[in-house]
């Protein structure tokens, strides 16, 4: 297991710039997800541990030692892709024993044998070994990928969405597995992704990628609650934060060109939020409540069942808020309701450059 | 859904089979004419209206494959008798067999000939087909400066005629020492097929997600031990159409085979017409020269039929 760490990399690909001054830093056995958009540049940054690509600048470290001169084989690393991984012609069996057959580490038949049977009973797919793998369902195909990565023990295991192709019962199935196989094997997982919610499930941290760039890193908790720009507080979450822009006025929140004010005093004031400073209020749906005396009059734009929970969208003047609430409420569309928020839960993040006050400076 | 067939579409259905099948029959006429006529005696070979049923004869063949000549004469029933039975074919079809002066039947010169088309036809097209496999893969994996140039520039190979070549190929060819060889042909045909077998491989190649190399270059694998364990059992259709194309312009060949070789290393499609030589024609050996030169790339196409469908609709089957 291994200890992986990238320290300004610059990957530009002709005009197109791919990756600007990334640093990473993923401890021993951590389960690392690497969240963003399509066309973030995570797949690149995967490839680049890999060895699949060489960085412009800026160094990759395994355990410490720049690997710039190492090839693909020599790192050890294994890699699980969305889909494509698997030798169409082989059969399951032979697809486990390829990565255990090359010559710079051919193992003994017996091992071979031995570690095949072992990835398959892990996987739960021993049924499956004689079988040629265009005979696969999506998901025992990604088990099949998963037992070809996990054969080999390899230092770092690498996951460019791996659970992108399948459908959302699987797709939930194989999180929760993943999730158990990484703990008990104890390994380096990077796991790629664009999808927050197997961010937030699965990852000890994430990391939030943005054309190029590490917007923030840090634990689910962390993203989610203190999100560092309002790039990430938009990005993470669904429904996302609601952005309002606004100002401080007299311990009172000012919403600036649709009137409406909102209680705001003490304690999630910080250092930069003087009054009249223009300011962008962050507020998870989830902190929106409904209440008969508060003080925001708002009509239900739209309302989305979810079983346990309604997201209602509030339109106040022009403004669209999201609010969760408990199912049992009783709204309708049109109906005019009073809202409130939980103002110690508010981030606040500068007007112009968008980042969270509490980060800044 | 299940398939609702109207009465209408039936039909139409009914007409297409009728459609094909008039297609495929002005298609295998030729192929017929030929094939009876290799089988005809001589003398049911030109009448008109052609005969159409008739008791078949492999004297043809006999012909084709021995040295002859023809005699007025017939021959006596002493000699009959004393002939073996290949002469008696010969002698039944009105012919004499002239003896070499060891008194035995030669061999014509085809079957040297016939041997000459599939040495050069195989040969050139393995070292096309190989040789556009790995620069197609090359093409199609790594940046290659001026890729576009490159590439237009192996088609351009592909815009004259080749026979303006002819001449100045000749010439050199003198020069060198590779007129009338094996050799000579192979380079020719090779160079002929290459820009084809690129640009066709290339094809094949770009169809191919080069995810499975980079899975087998992260398990420990070189890119060449990649290239032959995953990326060609892949590429076998397109391996599979290439080589049928490239085999087929290789054998039929034969302005350059006509200019290029007068002897040692001729192939057949020259030699077949050289055969209607002076006086009357015989139809049947010329027949029967061709029949045997269809063969082997019916053969072949035959043998890689599946494949060769696939990879005539290569980019409509795959994603």
């Amino acid at each position: 297991m291994a200890h992986i760490q990238l320290k300004n990399i610059s990957k530009t690909f002709g005009n197109h710039t791919a990756l600007t001054g990334l640093n990473l830093d993923i401890g021993d056995g951590e389960f690392f997800v690497l969240l963003g958009e399509t066309g973030a540049g995570k797949t690149t940054t995967l490839r680049m541990i890999a060895g699949l690509e060489k960085p412009t600048e800026g160094q990759v470290f395994i355990d410490g030692v720049d690997v710039a001169n190492w090839g693909a084989a020599e790192r050890d690393v294994a890699l699980v892709l969305q889909q494509y991984s698997l030798y169409p012609r082989y059969t399951v069996r032979q697809n486990l024993e390829f990565p255990l057959k090359p010559k710079i580490r051919r193992l003994p038949d017996a091992e071979i044998k031995d570690r095949v049977d072992r990835a398959a009973r892990t996987l739960r797919i021993e049924h499956l070994l004689d079988r040629k793998t265009d005979r696969l369902s999506g998901g025992e195909m990604q088990r099949v990928s998963i037992g070809r990565a996990i054969v080999r023990k390899p230092r770092v295991f690498l996951m460019d969405e791996p659970l992108s192709a399948l459908d959302a019962k699987l797709r939930e199935a194989l999180r929760t597995e993943l999730k158990n196989l990484q703990m008990q094997l104890g390994a380096t997982f990077l796991f790629v992704t664009h999808d927050q919610i197997e961010a937030m499930s699965m990852g000890d941290k994430v990391g939030v990628l943005n054309h190029g760039r590490i917007v923030q890193t840090g634990t689910p908790y962390e993203i989610y609650n203190n999100p560092r720009d309002t790039y990430v507080a938009s990005f993470v979450g669904s429904p996302p934060m609601n952005l309002i822009d606004g100002k401080l006025v007299n311990g009172r929140a000012v919403m600036a060109p649709l009137n409406f004010e909102l209680p705001f005093e003490g304690r999630a004031k910080t250092s930069g939020a003087t009054d009249g400073r223009p300011l962008v209020f962050g507020i998870r749906p989830e902190d929106v409540y409904l209440e008969s005396g508060a003080p925001v009059e708002a009509r239900v734009h739209d309302v989305e069942n979810h079983g346990v929970e309604k997201i209602l969208t509030l339109r106040v003047g022009d403004a669209m808020l999201r609010a969760t609430v408990p199912a049992r409420t009783d709204v309708e569309i049109e109906q005019p309701v009073r809202f409130a928020w939980d103002p110690d839960k508010v981030v606040l993040f500068d007007k112009g450059s968008g980042i969270n006050l509490r980060h800044a400076g | 859904m299940a398939a609702v067939t109207t009465s209408t579409e039936r039909s139409l259905n009914k007409l297409a089979i009728v459609g094909v099948l008039i297609i495929t029959m002005i298609f295998l006429a030729p192929i017929y004419w030929i094939a009876s006529t290799a089988f005809k005696p001589r003398n049911l070979a030109t009448t008109i209206p052609p005969t159409v049923v008739f008791q078949p004869e492999i004297s043809p063949f006999v012909k084709l494959f021995t040295k002859r000549s023809q005699l007025r004469t017939a021959p006596t029933p002493e000699q009959y008798a004393a002939a073996p039975w290949w002469e008696r074919l010969v002698f039944d079809g009105g012919e004499k067999v002239v003896r070499s002066g060891r008194g035995e039947v030669q061999w014509s010169g085809y079957p040297s000939r016939f041997m000459n088309s599939l040495i050069v036809a195989i040969t050139s097209t393995v070292l096309a087909v190989g040789m556009g496999t790995f620069t197609a893969y090359g093409f199609s994996r790594f940046k290659v400066k001026g890729e576009q140039d490159l590439l237009f520039f192996i088609l351009s190979t592909r815009m004259l005629p080749p026979v303006v070549v002819a001449i100045p190929m000749f010439l050199m060819y003198r020069v060198v020492g590779l007129n009338d060889t094996h050799w000579g042909l192979i380079i020719l045909y090779t160079a002929f097929n290459l820009s084809f077998s690129v640009w066709l491989m290339k094809g094949f190649m770009d169809e191919i997600p080069k995810e499975y190399e980079e899975a087998a270059l992260v398990d420990g694998y070189t890119r060449m031990e990649a290239f032959f364990k995953i990326v060609l059992p892949e590429a076998a259709t397109g391996i599979a159409a290439t080589a049928v194309f490239c085999f087929i312009t290789a054998w039929n060949e034969y302005a350059f085979a006509l200019i290029m070789t007068n002897r040692r290393a001729q192939t057949a499609p020259p030699f077949i017409p050289s055969q209607v030589g002076s006086g009357l024609p015989d139809w049947t050996v010329i027949a029967a020269g061709t029949f045997l030169f269809l063969l082997p790339v019916a053969i072949f196409t035959f043998l890689l039929r599946n494949h060769l469908l696939r990879g005539m609709s290569f980019g409509a089957i795959r994603k």
